[in-house]
């Protein structure tokens, strides 16, 4: 069965306090970046899983992030797979 | 017979033994479940203090939920049982979606350590039965993510269904509507971020949990 890497970007939902982000975009013109703004920070999951296709491997690292990797009531996320090639 | 009150212990929680040695000076019998085993012991009600349970790492509580013994406090809430959440045990509950809405980081971006005022907003609950609606206890808080949310409707129903248990005189970390507590549709299940353990001798600046875990004890 071939292997997938997947990743997994989960984002504050709008609206939901991003405080580490909201840091770091008053730091950044401390550094002479004036034009920075929009800053959020997130996580990125990264795993491997083995399944029959990319769509299947898909489908089951979705679930992960409704059962466990994100919470849908303040987060959001996106999944990215692809083949591992040996 | 003294009631029995399980206190849940992950690995990370820190606030376990405060509640063992409130219970037990409210008359209670306090019992340790360890998370990792999948029951309740037959207790007559459960606390899920405050702490770190498994680091908070991913999310406050994400990683608690799966522990054997939320299984078995599921369980427990859903025969009618008695069960309170503190601090990151709301967290918990939240997580294993025994309540609604999440916790996310206070406004501000501040770790809040203070005793605040909080209002008794109904006293069909586990945790208010003993209290008077409208009275106003001085109980602490200690948290970075103690800012309740959840959507539209969801607060339309805890409105509705009289299910906001305490609310902050004073907002001290943005939660939507000054929430600092709820309770679950049957009334049994009840979150909140401030420690009623805390303030349970006069000694310790408040005695005003007292009531609540007195609450607890009568349910």
């Amino acid at each position: 069965m071939p292997t997938f890497e997947a990743r997994v970007d989960v984002a504050h939902l709008p609206g939901i306090a991003d405080p580490a982000g909201a840091t770091v975009e008053r730091s950044l013109p401390a550094l002479g970046y004036t034009n920075v703004s929009q800053v959020h920070m997130g996580k990125t999951v990264r795993l491997h899983v083995d399944a029959p296709d990319a769509a299947s491997a898909q489908l089951q690292v979705e679930e992960m992030c409704e059962k466990l990797l994100a919470n849908p009531v303040i987060e959001s996320y996106t999944v990215t797979v692809s083949e591992l090639v040996a | 017979m003294s009631k029995r009150v399980g206190v849940v212990l992950f690995p990370g929680t820190n606030c376990e033994q405060d509640v063992v040695w409130a219970v037990e000076q409210l008359g209670g019998a306090p019992e340790i479940l360890w998370h990792g085993d999948a029951t309740t012991k037959g207790v007559d009600s459960v606390v899920v203090p405050g702490g770190f349970a498994h680091g908070d790492y991913l999310r406050t509580g994400a990683i608690a939920r799966f522990s054997p013994v939320m299984t078995a406090v599921s369980e427990f809430a859903a025969a009618g049982g008695p069960v309170v959440g503190i601090c990151n045990g709301f967290q918990v509950l939240t997580e294993a979606q025994l309540l609604p809405g999440a916790l996310q980081k206070n406004a501000g971006s501040k770790f809040l350590c203070r005793t605040v005022e909080l209002r008794v907003e109904t006293t069909t609950t586990a945790l208010t039965n003993q209290a008077e609606l409208g009275q106003v206890l001085r109980i602490p808080i200690n948290h970075f993510e103690g800012n309740y949310v959840c959507d539209a409707d969801t607060l339309a129903r805890l409105r509705a269904e009289d299910r906001i248990v305490v609310r902050y005189t004073e907002n001290p970390n943005g939660s939507l509507d000054d929430i600092a507590g709820i309770c679950n549709e049957g009334r049994n299940v009840v979150g909140l971020m401030p420690h009623p353990e805390r303030a349970s001798d006069a000694i310790l600046g408040s005695a005003d949990g007292v009531v609540m875990l007195r609450s607890l004890l009568a349910a």
